[in-house]
Order: structure tokens, then C-alpha cells, then sequence
């Protein structure tokens, strides 16, 4: 028999094409499902009441709350930090071998596993700084967590910027600061947005790093300060479907739908932003 | 006035620069400190190769073997699995999807990555499990078998996006070379762009496999979490990740079972930062 490179190409390609189905279609599937189970359990009240009857009733208010509160907490805490980190690294670091170790830290943070982070809080804040399993534990954990997300995004918008932008900066007589201030952070404020949405979605949906730091089991109120413990919407899920029996599949699901749509929704805004800036990038 | 606020400015810039490295120390040296306690009455050795996990039996026995055993089989099922396909679909996208097909696919991609791990785990339960249990019949769908298709599921994104990306730092000349030299499209993939991308596609299976071996959620629902030592992909497993997340709880702080889930803890860092520095060295290879 010989060989027809073209049949083989056509079989080769024909593959390809199946193991890309492999992965997309559950993808979509799995969307679905959770829509369509899900969405006969939203209502008002699902979002907005507390949890009744040991979880298998009511709302799951306080777990949505406890998740906004958290996000926002890490948030506050790496954004900063991440954007001085990032121009750091683009206006300022040469190449050596501290920049070089500072770039390979980064990658280190980024794939540290999650439980790791948990482990990591528990130690440093909860008993070390004795602030406890509290929002303020939970949210500095998920802040170092989403940390090297703020960087690398912060960072390639930063250098992403004309060299050519600098130079005219600083001819006009503009300090290095200035320059930085008025020139190269308004042309990055796309990307740096788009990196900090990627990384509080990421906050959002991560349970390990908040299961010994803050999350709490079942806690129908509202926090009343930084130290108290929340619940979290991810570690609620995990909750229900494995820890609590007899929970009403709905409920479950819906649980799901509300947790998906809430990282899927800032995924979304993150792409929109980088797609509408990229069209008026003005080089 | 103004030389000052920057000098202050700069020195604070410097500071953050170093928070990453700052941080790395930081979990490294947190996770010493309370996990090497342990070795003051177990031996590494034979917390390492020791077959018993019974943390709260009196006197408790801390062998992590077991454990070892089952994050090493779910990840070795998640791997042949996933880098086949994986490597498939980026070079699907990166060579012979039409560009907007290219873009749905990215797009389809980047959704699997954020679907947060315990949503995954939660469909797995519900969906994967019972299917594993009727097809095998078996007495439960708990098994290392549906860890690892979840699993290989999760790192599938990394894989894609890296080596998609390493197949399109290629280049062009390579391929139109090849083509020029009479060989078909996937004759010029096959024997030119995928061995010219060896090194990054080699990084992103090693990042793929990092993510599975740090997974922790998603296994933790659906594996099973016995801790015993595993012989086929047929039975519950408990991984590393999974006994840290599930015991930590109950452990008391300054106890023998907690200061060896930090030895645990140690473990995991340690292999993820083998995976991480390795494959960064694959993908700077060339430059």
C-alpha cells in the first residue's frame, strides 16, 4: 500500500478537529446544564434572603456578600501593589539577575497551589498575626494569591506602551515620575483593568485559600467588621453538595448558576474592555 | 519638594518590585516553620514512604505515601489524557481553524479556565461520577478514574494557551519553507512546526501538570478520598492537595496532625516550584 500524503493529512486534520470537540463541547455542555437546572431557582428571594432550614431552604445572601466583601478586600490590598511592581519592572528594573529573580518569583506565585495559600494564610495571618479566620485574613490570602495576575497583566500594558511616548516626555523637560504619571499609566489603564477583573474573578471562584482563613460553615448575618468570618459563595457550593445531606438539587444548582455567572460576567467585561480598547489604541 | 516626593516615590516603586519575591520567601518560610515540626517525631523518611495516614489514631501515624500514590495516579490519568488533546487543539487553533472559527475557540478556552474549580468539581459530581459507576460498574463512581478526566479537563486551557502560543512564535519562514519544498500543510506541522516548538510545548505540559498536581476542589469532590494505597484507576484515592483541605479543619493548631499538613504543605511547594522553574527555563530556552 502506499502512502497518499493527502489522505494522511485529511485523517490527520480530521483529528485535530475532533480532540478540539473534545474539549469545547463539554465546555458548552457544562454552561448549559448548570443554566438550565439552575435557572428555575433564581428568584429575588434566592439572592437576596438568608439561608433557612440548615441551607436546604431560603437564600444564599450572606454567601454572595461574604464573596463581594472578600474580592473587594484582596482587591484593595494587590492592586496597589501590583501596579508599582509592574512599573518597577517595565520603567525602571535592567536586565539582571535581580530582575531575573523577581520575574521567576512571579511565575513561582502564580503556580503555587491553592490549598498552599490556604495553608499559607492560616499560618501567617490567622495565627502568626492572630487576626484570626476573619474577612481581613481571608482577603489579604486571595490578594497575594491574585497578585502575580495584577503584575503580568499591569506589566505587558506598561511596556506595551511606545518607547517613542517616553522620549518626547521627557525632552519636554517631564521628570521620570511624570513621565510615568501622565504619559505611561493612562496608556496602560486599559490593560491594568482587564488584569485586575481577570484576577477578581479568580478571587471569586478560588475556595482553598479561604476554607481555614475565613470562610464560615453557616453564618445567616452580615459581617459587622474586617475580623469577623463570612461565608464565601464558592465554599457554600462545596458545602451543599458534599457536606449537608438532603439539599434540594435546585438549590444546588442554582448556587452554581449564581457563582458561574458571577466569574463568567467579569470575564466578560474583561474581554470587552480589551477588545474596545484595542480598537482606539491610538498607535 | 518635588525631588523629594519622587525620591520617596521611587524607593517605594523599588519596594513593590520585590513584593513577589518577598512573598515566595514568605510561604516558603511560614511552611517550614510549622511543618518541619513534624520531623521531630517522624522521620522524613518514613513520613515519605510510611504506608499509614491515620493522623488522629493515639499514637498518630503520618505516613503520606498513600497520599503521594494517589496524587501520582490521578495526574498520571489527567496526563494522558489531556497533552494528546491538549497539543491537538492548540495546533487545531494555531494552524488549521479559519480565523474566526480561531476566535470562538479562544474564547470557548478562556471560559473552561475561569469555570471556578468547585463549580467543575460539583458538575463532576453529579454528572461524570454516576456515569463512571454505571459504565464500570462499580460499587462507587468516587474513583481515581473520574479525578482524572475531571482533572485533565482543568489543565486542558493551560496546555492549549501555551502551547498554542509556542506554535505561533514560530517563524512563518519555517513553515513556508517546508510548503515551498513540496511538503503538504501537515507534513510541515508534523515534521517542522511541532518539533520546532518541542521546547515550549514541553513547558506547557509541564505548567499543565503543575496545575493538576495543586488541584485541589474539584478532586476533593469527586475522588473519593480514601487513603489507602491505590492499584488501579478503579478505586477512591485521596491526593496530597484533598487531605490538606478536608483535615486542616479539624486539625488543632500546634498539633502532630497539623504540623504534618504543613509538612504536606512543603511537599506540594517544593514540586510546584520544581514544575514552575523547569518549564521557565524551557520557555526562555530560545531567547
Amino acid at each position: 500500500m502506499t502512502r497518499n500524503p493527502y489522505r494522511t493529512e485529511k485523517i490527520a486534520f480530521f483529528f485535530l478537529f475532533l480532540a478540539t470537540l473534545l474539549i469545547v463541547v463539554p465546555v458548552g455542555l457544562i454552561v448549559v446544564i448548570i443554566i438550565q437546572k439552575g435557572l428555575p431557582a433564581i428568584n429575588w428571594q434566592f439572592i437576596s434572603d438568608m439561608p433557612r432550614n440548615g441551607m436546604r431552604s431560603g437564600g444564599i445572601f450572606p454567601a454572595i456578600a461574604g464573596t463581594v466583601y472578600l474580592v473587594l478586600g484582596a482587591v484593595i490590598f494587590a492592586l496597589p501593589i501590583g501596579v508599582l511592581a509592574a512599573i518597577y519592572l517595565s520603567e525602571y528594573a535592567r536586565e539582571n539577575l535581580l530582575t531575573r529573580i523577581i520575574k521567576l518569583a512571579i511565575v513561582n506565585l502564580a503556580g503555587v497551589p491553592s490549598v498552599v495559600y490556604g495553608l499559607f494564610g492560616l499560618a501567617l495571618f490567622v495565627v502568626f498575626f492572630k487576626f484570626g479566620a476573619s474577612i481581613l485574613s481571608g482577603s489579604l490570602t486571595l490578594g497575594i494569591m491574585i497578585l502575580p495576575i495584577i503584575i503580568t497583566a499591569s506589566r505587558e500594558a506598561m511596556e506595551s506602551v511606545p518607547q517613542t511616548f517616553r522620549e518626547v516626555s521627557l525632552s519636554l523637560g517631564a521628570s521620570k515620575w511624570q513621565t510615568i504619571r501622565h504619559i505611561v499609566l493612562p496608556n496602560a489603564i486599559p490593560g491594568i483593568i482587564t488584569g485586575t477583573i481577570l484576577g477578581i474573578g479568580r478571587a471569586a471562584g478560588e475556595t482553598a485559600p479561604i476554607l481555614f482563613t475565613v470562610a464560615a460553615f453557616y453564618l445567616p448575618r452580615l459581617p459587622k467588621s474586617i475580623f469577623d468570618q463570612v461565608m464565601a459563595l464558592p465554599y457554600h457550593l462545596y458545602v451543599i453538595s458534599t457536606q449537608v445531606p438532603n439539599v434540594e438539587e435546585k438549590i444546588r444548582y442554582g448556587t452554581a448558576l449564581v457563582l458561574l455567572a458571577m466569574v463568567l460576567i467579569t470575564n466578560l467585561a474583561a474581554i470587552v474592555i480589551r477588545y474596545k480598547f484595542r480598537k482606539k489604541k491610538k498607535w | 519638594m518635588r525631588k523629594f516626593k519622587e525620591f520617596f516615590l521611587e524607593k517605594l516603586i523599588f519596594i513593590c518590585g520585590l513584593a513577589s519575591i518577598l512573598f515566595v520567601l514568605l510561604i516558603f518560610f511560614f511552611l517550614l516553620k510549622e511543618g518541619l515540626s513534624v520531623f521531630k517525631t517522624v522521620s522524613p523518611l518514613k513520613f515519605i514512604m510510611g504506608r499509614n495516614w491515620y493522623p488522629i489514631s493515639e499514637p498518630p501515624q503520618l505516613g503520606i505515601f498513600p497520599l503521594i500514590l494517589g496524587s501520582f495516579i490521578v495526574t498520571i490519568g489527567a496526563v494522558v489524557i489531556s497533552v494528546p488533546v491538549g497539543v491537538a487543539c492548540a495546533v487545531y487553533i494555531a494552524e488549521i481553524a479559519p480565523p474566526k472559527i480561531k476566535e470562538i475557540l479562544k474564547a470557548g478556552i478562556e471560559l473552561l479556565a475561569a469555570i471556578p474549580s468547585v463549580v467543575l468539581g460539583f458538575i463532576g459530581m453529579v454528572t461524570l461520577v454516576p456515569w463512571v459507576k454505571h459504565i464500570f460498574g462499580l460499587p462507587t463512581g468516587l474513583t481515581a478514574l473520574s479525578g482524572s478526566i475531571m482533572l485533565a479537563f482543568m489543565a486542558m486551557p493551560t496546555i492549549v494557551s501555551i502551547a498554542e502560543d509556542a506554535l505561533y512564535a514560530i517563524p512563518k519562514s519555517y513553515k513556508e519553507g517546508a510548503l515551498a519544498l513540496g511538503a503538504t500543510h501537515w507534513q510541515s506541522i508534523w515534521r517542522v512546526l511541532l518539533p520546532a516548538a518541542s521546547s515550549g510545548i514541553l513547558a506547557a505540559v509541564m505548567l499543565g501538570i503543575g496545575r493538576v498536581i495543586g488541584e485541589t476542589m474539584a478532586v476533593m469532590m469527586i475522588t473519593g478520598n480514601a487513603a489507602v494505597i491505590p492499584h488501579t484507576l478503579l478505586v477512591p484515592v485521596r491526593t496530597l492537595t484533598a487531605t490538606i483541605a478536608a483535615e486542616m479543619g479539624e486539625a488543632v493548631v500546634g498539633s502532630q496532625h497539623y504540623f504534618a499538613l504543613f509538612a504536606i504543605g512543603i511537599v506540594l511547594f517544593a514540586i510546584s516550584f520544581a514544575i514552575n522553574v523547569t518549564a521557565d527555563l524551557f520557555l526562555h530556552k530560545d531567547k
